[in-house]
């Protein structure tokens, strides 16, 4: 692209052909005030704020009226003046327009002191309107959707809530309505604004027009102290800005990174914050006569030393959102302090397939959202990214948008993968691997995305691989969970001879150490349970009160990831670090504690601390039990989790759980006209009757999100990769 | 020559039934449409640019070469193109597409045929004011009627072009007129006026090479193909050709749609309208409609051409002469202009969403003599900052009123102030005011 030099108040700026001349002012330090534009959207001029004084367009002649530079591309030889006479008085101009009809109630607004318009009238506009009329009023405030409220006395009806909307996750539903002095923003009547991402709106919107409930009235913006950090609710590593008061998290914002999340992060990382003050562990216990009671710290820890040290066999179990730091402490711990192989990251459906594949075609490996908008072909299989990866979600549609081409090896025909302009492969779950050996259109510069839930599909994960091989086409793993890739660069899995987590569970050990794992994500949640209740010895590493703890005989609180220091690794290989928010002197990362275990092991006597069991006879885990017994009447189980579900991370945001999307089991379109609207779905662990919606969907497949329901569809409906039977219900 | 009437569009509109086909045939309707197949499209495209037809709807940009931006079709990108007439007319005054498309809807639909033809589009669409149902209907009757005769459809008369004909009618909403609005209006969206570029002649109706043309202009294009360029480039002035409907309306005797060569001046236009209102002078005017600056007793000889009204600091365009007399308070007339600008701004854009709602409450003030001297000020630094700062036309017209009456009538504002309030007797500029008295 050829460069173009401008002259913008009197200094030459030299930038790419078609640059905005707002954006090329900015290269210049100079500050336009802007409310409509915004660099991550498209232009619209209906603001009409950042208008300067074009005396030469680049051909001699001028532009007799002012233009708005948010609209206008540079020109070779152009000049602008922002701050001459012209440009002041046509932005004064605009500035008291903007103002005739606002209800300047910034002291009780929760933008007041962080607001564009506020901060805009100062410096651009006039101090003293001339408008002594009647302004125009609105019952206020209405709401877009449970979370969002809008006051449209404060809307200056600048578009970027509808354009974010529109543009960014394809979540219309929030439109301009009515004209004039009346226009504002609606809903249709029956319809609330349903976005998974709909917070942007509220931190991109220029006035206090749009505030959640969640935040609404709660804090003034120059009481916050603001902390940078990580979003720890998927793998993606969206920046996050986490602003709190008197050691309280207040809100959530987006941070600003242009090479991971832009500026936009999901509901989930903006409002699902609570679940770290919720149900905390205090103090350490100690399991005394059948009962937990508080213990000192010295007192836990030695107790865990010893019940580890007499043990014969030890699993560890550390879970799937460590920081890397935390994962490579459990790392050492198993290894040289335990020294025992049983070692295993996942707490949830696996195979040894995909320890294999974790191990070879995952470690050490990167591949960066840049990769993605590079890419000719992206091919995602066993992903959901609407669900299960925001931040990817996000800049995956935001390449389509500029002509990535997208396939999707999904068992239906999904919204998001509408979103996603992809072409969507229907494959019901079990049949990627031929699937994957179909793909068709994968280059050296193509990306293959496969999700975890690839560890329920045999051969799936191979399958990959083996495309990737052929076609010189990288590959990358998409997991769920913030710590899942960093416990892979960590080898959080199980050494030689180890065992996997799930037989881990089957093998009877003498003790366990558990961290962050809830039974019911495991692949056999029952077994899990009689498992803990079985070993001889149990210690937990955890944050809050869960069924672990209940069943546990040392319980060691740890901090949550505002709390310490740390580091993330996204899907991409990416290291995140992001600082500690709060300091509570009482709250140690899970390092600190395997650290003083370490310590106290060393004074029981390292030789009895080598506790790894040989005569543990290791059964690897394979998935083909379940997934690929297609009895003739059944129907195979597709199942992810929907972005907002019952998830642990979740619970306590009540304003974020309203938001949820309604949860439906997606069934074949026939069958939905045979069976009707509510379902009897069963199989080997139970049966639910849920509504159901029809989809366009690979053959004898339903669709069951996995933790919407109950205790989820592992503890309460089947078992992974099964079949189940579906009715209609009367 | 610009003195006497020449009517072209009008001829027929006394005729019995005009508005029906066989009438329409009875007066050479469709011949100009066989010339056309007859020569290549860009013959008859250049005929039209020669003709010096400038665009009807307003800004009289020439129609020839409005035709000419549209990229040449691409057999690799295949896109289609369109012919979209503009027929909203709802610029207060402006009283003309609506009369030709009730007497003479087929003048207007062999204008499409013809354009179509010339610019090789295979769909075009006709936007009518909502409001007017009954013109809606004549013009579908006129279009079935065109079917019927194999004047629309495929293979017209044999010569292997194929065209369908919309007629689609709007909301009833002024913006939509604005042509872009028109294009997000006629795709089923709320009409707000388009970023530019992308130009409709590169992506118009559905991201497709759109041309977007007044009723009147496109109504011209028959008599042009059958008359020649010539012909047409003949009458008017020299960069102001060829004949236009100019609609009067107000305090004349005889108010109505004078067809006549561009040129003309508003002193032949009353005298051929019966004069002014008996008993009564004329006291201001528009030449083209309220967004358009007010003329007054001085401007009766100014040559009703774009350049002619131009010079004379205001704006040809729809030639919709509004005639008030002296029983009319300039004051009261600019407020409900206004209002109606407040009512009908789009809202896109802060200067005109904004700034007609001011101005309407300062005006209220000075029209019940509550104001002060500054206000005409005040007023006219509002105007200063919307016009040329809002998105779209609609802003900028919504100030010709406003500074042109205070430029010619200051006065009568102050006069306001001095009394307390308004100084006429409205009752006395009504068309029953003979009767009350
Ligand atoms: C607010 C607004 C309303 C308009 N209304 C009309 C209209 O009703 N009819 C019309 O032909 N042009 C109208 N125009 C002008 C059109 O935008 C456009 O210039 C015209 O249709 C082009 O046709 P022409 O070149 O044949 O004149 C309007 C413009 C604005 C800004
Ligand atoms: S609500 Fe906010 S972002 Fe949306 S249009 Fe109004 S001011 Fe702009
Ligand atoms: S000037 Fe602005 S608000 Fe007014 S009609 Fe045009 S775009 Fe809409
Ligand atoms: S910022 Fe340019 S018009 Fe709004």
């Amino acid at each position: 692209m050829t460069d173009v030099t401008v002259k913008i108040d009197g200094q030459d700026v030299t930038v790419p052909e078609g640059t905005l001349v707002i954006r090329a002012a900015e290269e210049a330090g100079i500050e336009i005030p802007r409310f409509c534009d915004h660099p991550l959207l498209a232009p619209v001029g209906a603001c009409r704020q950042c208008l300067v004084d074009i005396p030469d367009a680049g051909n001699g002649r001028g532009f007799p009226k002012p233009q708005a530079s948010c609209t206008i591309p540079v020109a070779e030889g152009m000049v602008v003046e922002t701050q001459n006479t012209t440009a002041v008085k046509a932005q004064q101009g605009i500035m008291e327009f903007l103002l005739v009809n606002h209800p300047l109630d910034c002291p009780v607004c929760d933008k007041g002191g962080e607001c564009p318009l506020q901060n805009q009238a100062m410096s651009h506009g006039q101090g003293e309107t001339r408008f002594e009329g009647t302004k125009r009023t609105f019952p206020k405030p209405i709401n877009l959707s449970p979370n969002v409220l809008l006051d449209r006395e404060r809307c200056i009806v600048c578009q970027r809530c509808t354009r974010f909307a529109a543009e960014i996750p394809g979540d219309p539903g929030i439109a301009l309505i009515q004209r004039g002095a009346q226009q504002q923003i609606g809903i249709a009547e029956d319809k609330p604004f349903s976005s998974y991402f709909s917070g942007n709106v509220i931190q991109i919107c220029p006035v206090g027009a749009l505030t959640s409930d969640d935040y609404r009235f709660r804090a003034r913006p120059f009481d916050l102290v603001s902390t940078p950090g990580v979003a720890e609710h998927d793998a993606c590593g969206a920046a996050i800005r986490i602003d709190h008061r008197r050691g309280k998290v207040m809100r959530r914002l987006a941070g600003n990174d242009p090479e991971v999340n832009e500026e936009w992060i999901s509901d989930k990382d903006r409002f699902g914050f609570r679940y770290a003050v919720r149900d905390r562990l205090t103090s350490p216990m100690i399991r005394e006569n059948g009962e937990l009671r508080p213990a000192s710290w010295l007192e836990a820890v030695a107790v865990a030393a010893q019940g580890l040290a007499g043990a014969g066999s030890v699993g560890v179990l550390p879970g799937g959102r460590l920081t890397l730091e935390d994962a490579k402490a459990y790392a050492a711990f198993a290894r040289d302090t335990l020294r025992t192989p049983h070692l295993d990251f996942r707490s949830r459906p696996l195979s040894e397939e995909e320890t294999g594949f974790l191990r070879s075609r995952v470690a050490g490996t990167t591949v960066t959202y840049a990769d993605l908008d590079a890419a000719d072909h992206v091919v995602l299989v066993g992903l959901e990214p609407e669900d299960e990866a925001g931040t990817l979600f996000l800049r995956l549609r935001k390449a389509n948008r500029a002509g990535l081409r997208i396939t999707t090896l999904s068992p239906y025909a999904s919204e998001g993968s509408r979103k996603l302009g992809a072409q969507v492969v229907l494959t019901a779950p079990g049949a990627e691997k031929d699937a994957l050996s179909q793909v068709s259109g994968v280059t050296e510069a193509s990306v293959i995305l496969v999700g975890e839930r690839l560890a329920t599909s045999p051969g799936a994960y191979s399958a990959a691989a083996e495309l990737a091989d052929r076609t010189g086409a990288r590959l990358a793993w998409v997991p769920r969970r913030a710590g899942d890739r960093g416990a892979v660069e960590a080898d959080l899995l199980p050494g030689e001879n180890g065992l996997d987590a799930e037989a881990m569970v089957r093998a009877g050990l003498d003790a366990l150490v558990i961290a962050g794992v809830d039974p019911d994500d495991t692949a056999d949640p029952a077994a899990f349970l009689a498992a803990l209740d079985q070993a001889g010895f149990v210690v937990s590493l955890e944050q809050r009160v869960t069924a672990v703890t209940e069943r546990a005989d040392v319980v060691l609180p740890v901090a949550t990831a505002s709390e310490k220091a740390g580091t993330f690794v996204t899907w991409e290989g990416r290291r995140r670090p992001f600082e500690k928010v709060f300091d509570k002197p009482a709250a140690y990362s899970d390092a600190e504690v395997l650290g003083h275990i370490t310590a106290e092991l060393s004074l029981v006597g390292p030789e009895s601390a080598g506790v790894a069991d040989e005569t543990v006879v290791s059964s690897p885990t394979t998935t083909d039990s379940a997934a690929t017994t297609t009895d003739s009447a059944g129907f195979r189980l597709a199942t992810w989790r929907l972005m907002l579900d019952n998830g642990t991370l979740q619970s306590g945001d009540k304003a974020l759980a309203a938001t949820a999307r309604p949860a439906f089991v997606r069934i074949p379109a026939a069958l939905h006209a045979e069976l009707g609207d509510v379902v009897t779905i069963t199989g080997d662990r139970g049966s639910w009757t849920l509504p159901a919606l029809p989809a366009e969907m690979a053959d004898s497949t339903v669709w069951v999100p996995t933790n919407s329901f109950g205790r989820g569809v592992w503890a309460d409906l089947a078992s992974p990769g099964s079949t189940v039977t579906v009715e209609g219900a009367q | 020559m610009t003195d006497t009437l020449t009517p072209v569009l009008t001829a027929n509109w006394g005729d019995e039934r005009a508005w029906t086909l066989p009438a329409y045939a009875a007066t050479g309707g469709y011949d100009a449409l066989d010339v056309a197949l007859g020569m290549a499209p860009e013959d008859v495209q250049t005929m039209v640019k020669d003709s010096g037809l400038r665009g009807r709807g307003g800004a009289g940009f020439p129609t020839g070469v409005k035709w000419g931006f549209l990229p040449p079709p691409d057999p690799e990108n295949p896109k289609p193109r369109y012919l979209v007439v503009n027929a909203d007319e709802s610029e207060p005054g402006t009283c003309k597409d609506i009369p030709l498309m009730m007497a003479s809807p087929h003048t207007l639909v062999e204008g499409v045929i013809i354009s179509s033809y010339a610019i090789r589009a295979e769909r075009a669409f006709i936007y009518v004011r909502g409001e007017v149902l009954h013109v809606v209907r004549r013009l579908r009757a006129a279009v079935r009627e065109a079917y019927e005769a194999g004047h629309l459809g495929t293979n017209i008369h044999g010569s292997g072009y194929d065209l369908e004909l919309v007629v689609h009618a709007g909301a009833g909403a002024y913006i939509c007129g604005e042509e872009t609005a028109l294009l997000d209006s006629l795709e089923g969206r709320r009409g707000q006026p388009r970023l530019r570029p992308p130009f409709p002649a590169v992506a118009g109706l559905y991201a497709s090479p759109t041309v977007i043309n007044n009723a009147e202009s496109i109504a011209s294009v028959p008599a042009i193909v059958k008359n020649g360029a010539d012909w047409f480039a003949g009458m008017g002035t020299e960069k102001s050709a060829g004949v236009g409907i100019f609609s009067l309306s107000g305090h004349v005797k005889r108010p109505g749609q004078y067809e006549a060569p561009l040129g003309i001046t508003l002193r032949t236009l009353i005298d051929l309208a019966g004069g002014i209102r008996e008993g009564h002078e004329l006291k201001f005017w528009t030449p083209g409609g309220s967004s358009t600056p007010l003329f007054t007793q001085e401007h009766l000889d100014v040559t009703l051409d774009f350049e002619g009204v131009a010079a004379a600091g205001s704006m040809l365009g729809t030639r919709a002469l509004q005639i008030f007399d002296d029983s009319v308070c300039v004051v009261r007339a600019v407020l409900r202009w206004t209002e109606f600008y407040k009512h009908e701004s789009c809202g896109k854009c802060t200067p005109c969403r904004e700034g007609t709602w001011w101005l309407v409450q300062v005006l209220e003030r000075l029209e019940k003599g509550q104001g002060s001297p500054e206000d005409l000020d005040l007023l006219l630094d509002q105007c200063d900052n919307i016009l040329g700062r809002s998105f779209c036309a609609l802003g900028d017209g919504a100030t010709s009123p406003i500074t042109s009456s205070i430029q010619y009538f200051r006065d009568e504002y102050l006069a306001h102030l001095e009394q307390g309030g308004c100084p006429f007797d409205a009752k006395k500029s009504t068309a029953w005011a003979e009767a009350v008295q």
